[in-house]
């Protein structure tokens, strides 16, 4: 069977690399014996894919993978089996069957949501008003690792949310696709926030139905 | 002192900018989280080199839960961050803070440094400056955690007896807890004293706190004496044993990023009744004692399935002589058939059953096959005790090769007392007959690593009157090594540097007076000596000059018959005359065979006669002891005392 897990990934977790939470996986389904699926040929991979790689220091609601089963069993049994085989940092919020069929799940995001709380207080209208500048324009050209790119195709949504307290943070919906994905911190180096004073978290990955 | 909110925040700025950062999050499955006001003592581990090598150390892991077992204590882990990270610490201010609840190290009662090998002498030093803690013990007052430390490297604590306040000689599972017991009850009374809390802990068995001890020199340089300055104090500090081996852990931390051994280790057996003369571990932790087959094969099922590990080491000094080893193999091959699991039985004895074992336990062929003759000709092996036939070597390669495995490793030492390059010349025979023979039954796929470490003669074995070889000679003989080696290219080669030889010996076997150097060295930059970003060649020279001392009077003097070793005071019970009968032995080529066979009194059992008398037959490897009363007659004359 293949089975679809949507997770959370926090604390601790959010400095494990995407190689090395694949790699979690599978050692906690060993740990909760369930019958993964590996492929053929002289060294077997089990068959767990994730949706889309977290970058590293990000926090996630809602990461999703799909994994292939030797047989089938029910979701809950899933999902109570791996309960106590993963660390404290990541915890399931849904397990779901899939029809085999289905194309592959990393070809399926269309985008991804963030929130993102700053750790040094800024101002406020200054922020907003640059939120706004942002959305309104028509390109944004990037330099990134030597390559320039328009970040604004890329933005989908994003707004700034002010808290009763007056306390604002971000919110925002990236492109996520194969070639033409988005990137929180360019976003905030755009906005002229250093990254290194924020929290993010990725709060959902959003499919094509 | 920061709180551990405080540090995560500090953290959360840094930790992108970092190589691997989650070295330094903790967060792992199967690690122990307590309340921290729930308990009265607080201890935290410390593998002072990085995370990815310290995980894995079963040493930490035995402790650890020892520790959290009890509900009146805690135990955490701390490593010592790579140089990026430490360079970012400092500029943030900081400390270094444990993994589980992001305390600094200075927050805890008792802080325990396992140091397996002496070249994490620096780091220790750097991990209690990085600690906010005084380097030296004699700069630590009441507010500061105890610092101790154990592991083979204790055998001569000497070197680093200005910076830890006790050491733990010998095995640790038991005297942790005489240790916290003894800390619980000094630090309960309102006016509590570190003076007194550490003459306590000088009187528990198997404890050395180096304050209370002098010791004086002779003109030439050489050990006088090294006497207790308390009446408290014992003159001879001996080694601590368990007269059975605890259950083996099983709940292993599973790290959250890749590490170098991912694995679950299960000691089968400790201990080694070979006797090879050259190895410290072998002489050091005696008795041999084994778990049985059932046990061994029960607490590994348990630590893969607690772990998902993918593979699973049977660990011990000797594999081979691990009564049941068929047996063990067997239920291995039984119990895991079916799960993915990679199954390593290391030290194996150079001969056939040994490829029958590995043959058995459906090994990889990709992964090689460690075999370790350590000496190429007959002279040497006898000096050595360590005696295989080149036929046997010969063998056994060639039914490696022709069972699939392509590639065989075989390791040897060069610098052997009295070893010349013909002995040298006689590992290039050797590993070329190998090839050969491994051609002619496998075709020209065949492979072979050579590794030719430095002999470095390490203290409480037979060698320990011996001089290093010099940097020339090694010098001389890797060149052979190499220049005739490298030809084939189907051989690599591996070998130590001279300077990395040079440092572990002085290290290993340096008295008080090292201690100033190794200061001095981690004062002005040398620290990670074992790895090669780290270390430090001239900055050690500079220290042993700052100091007015010689380096080679530590490593290449031959030691007088009658000398006194700066580690003279302490025991791992084996005696000296024992060693040095051992040694004369050598000198005329002659070999002691396997103890199991014929005991040669080493002074286990008398020093030790109460715990044999309380649990005789097999457990042990070495004789019964019949009643208090019987006399030990095998004693040997007292040599060299």
């Amino acid at each position: 069977m293949r089975a679809r897990i949507t997770f959370t990934k926090q604390g601790a977790l959010r400095y494990t690399g995407h190689l090395d939470l694949h790699r979690l996986w599978e050692r906690a389904m060993r740990r909760a014996e369930l019958p993964i699926s590996y492929s053929q040929g002289f060294h077997p991979q089990p068959k767990i894919s994730l949706a889309a790689a977290l970058p590293l220091g990000f926090a996630s609601r809602g990461e999703v993978l799909d994994v292939r089963f030797n047989e089938d069993l029910p979701t809950e049994e899933i999902a109570r089996r791996l309960k106590d085989s993963l660390p404290p940092d990541i915890q399931i919020t849904e397990v779901e069957s899939v029809d085999e069929r289905a194309p592959a799940l990393q070809t399926q995001v269309l985008s991804a949501a963030y929130d993102v709380h700053l750790t040094e207080p800024v101002d406020g209208s200054a922020l907003k008003r640059k939120v706004e500048e942002l959305m309104m324009s028509e390109s944004l050209p990037r330099e990134r690792r030597g390559k320039f790119y328009d970040l604004r195709p890329l933005v989908e949504m994003l707004s700034m949310v002010t808290e009763a307290d007056g306390r604002v943070w971000l919110r925002m919906t990236l492109a996520s696709r194969e070639g033409a994905t988005g990137r929180p911190e360019e976003v905030l180096n755009a906005l002229g926030i250093e990254p290194e004073y924020t929290r993010v978290e990725r709060t959902r990955l959003i499919f094509q139905e | 002192m920061l709180t551990p909110e405080q540090i995560e925040t500090k953290l959360d700025r840094i930790l992108l900018k970092v190589q691997k950062p989650g070295r330094y999050v903790g967060g792992e499955l199967n690690s122990t989280i307590k309340d921290w006001d729930q308990v009265q003592t607080r201890v935290a581990f410390v593998f002072p080199d990085i995370y990815d090598i310290g995980i894995s150390n079963v040493g930490v892991k035995i402790l650890y839960d020892q520790i959290n077992q009890r509900e009146d204590a805690l135990a955490e882990r701390a490593y010592a961050p790579w140089l990026d990270m430490e360079t970012l610490m400092r500029e943030h201010g900081i400390p270094l803070y444990s993994l589980e609840s992001k305390r600094p190290l200075a927050c805890f009662d008792l802080i325990g440094f396992t140091l397996p090998y002496e070249t994490l002498y620096t780091n220790t030093l750097n991990i209690l400056d990085l600690a906010g803690i005084p380097v030296r013990s004699a700069d630590r007052d009441e507010s500061h955690p105890i610092i101790i430390a154990g592991g083979h490297s204790a055998t001569n604590p000497e070197p680093m007896h200005a910076f830890i306040d006790a050491f733990a000689i010998g095995e640790g599972e038991e005297v942790i807890h005489d240790i916290v017991n003894t800390i619980q009850k000094f630090k309960a009374s309102p006016n509590y004293k570190r003076e007194e809390l550490l003459v306590a802990l000088a009187q528990i068995s198997g404890v050395y706190v180096p304050k209370f001890y002098e010791t004086t020199y002779l003109e030439d340089g050489t050990v006088a004496h090294t006497l207790p300055i308390i009446p408290e104090a014992p003159k001879l500090v001996n080694k601590r044993i368990v007269a059975k081996l605890l259950p083996p852990p099983v709940k292993f931390i599973v790290p959250n990023i890749e590490v170098v051994h991912n694995r679950v280790s299960v000691e089968i057996m400790r201990g080694c009744t070979r006797g090879c003369r050259f190895c410290q571990a072998g002489m050091i932790t005696r008795p041999v004692r084994e778990r049985s087959v059932q046990e061994v094969v029960d607490a590994a099922d348990q630590a893969v399935r607690s772990t998902g590990f993918e593979e699973l080491a049977l660990m011990s000094l000797s594999s081979s002589d691990y009564t049941y080893v068929n047996d063990l193999v067997e239920a291995i091959s039984k119990r895991f058939e079916g799960r993915k699991l990679t199954v390593a039985l290391p030290s194996l004895r150079i001969e056939s059953v040994s490829v029958d074992l590995m043959d058995k336990l459906k090994q990889h062929r990709s992964g090689g096959f460690t075999l370790a003759p350590e000496a190429a000709s007959e002279r040497m092996r006898r000096i050595i005790n360590k005696f295989i036939p080149d036929e046997d070597i010969i063998n056994t390669t060639r039914d490696i090769y022709s069972r699939g495995w392509t590639t065989i490793k075989l390791y040897f030492m060069i610098g052997h007392p009295s070893e010349t390059l013909e002995d040298v010349q006689a590992i290039v025979d050797l590993c070329r007959r190998v090839i050969d023979e491994g051609r002619k039954v496998a075709g020209w796929k065949v492979k072979l690593h050579v590794g030719a470490s430095t002999f470095v003669p390490k203290p409480q074995t037979p060698f320990q009157w011996v001089a290093c070889d010099t940097r020339e000679s090694v010098l001389e003989k890797q060149a052979l090594l190499k220049r005739q080696l490298l030809k084939d290219k189907s051989i690599k080669l591996s070998w130590t540097k001279p300077e990395d030889t040079l440092l572990e010996a002085w290290l290993s076997r340096g008295d008080r007076r090292t201690a100033e150097v190794i200061y001095t060295a981690w004062r002005n930059g040398a620290k990670f000596d074992a790895w090669e970003e780290g270390h430090k060649h001239e900055v050690w020279m500079a220290a042993f000059d700052e100091h007015g001392l010689d380096h080679a009077f530590y490593t290449h003097r031959q030691r007088r018959t009658d000398e006194v070793f700066p580690w003279e005071h302490i025991t791992a019970a084996v005696r000296k005359n024992f060693l040095f009968q051992d040694f004369r032995q050598s000198l005329e080529g002659q070999i002691r065979v396997d103890c199991r066979l014929n005991c040669f009194a080493c002074g286990i059992l008398p020093t030790f006669a109460n715990l044999r008398r309380e649990n005789p037959g097999e457990g042990w490897k070495c004789p019964d002891v019949k009643s208090p009363a019987a006399k030990m007659d095998m004693e040997l004359p007292v040599v060299g005392d």
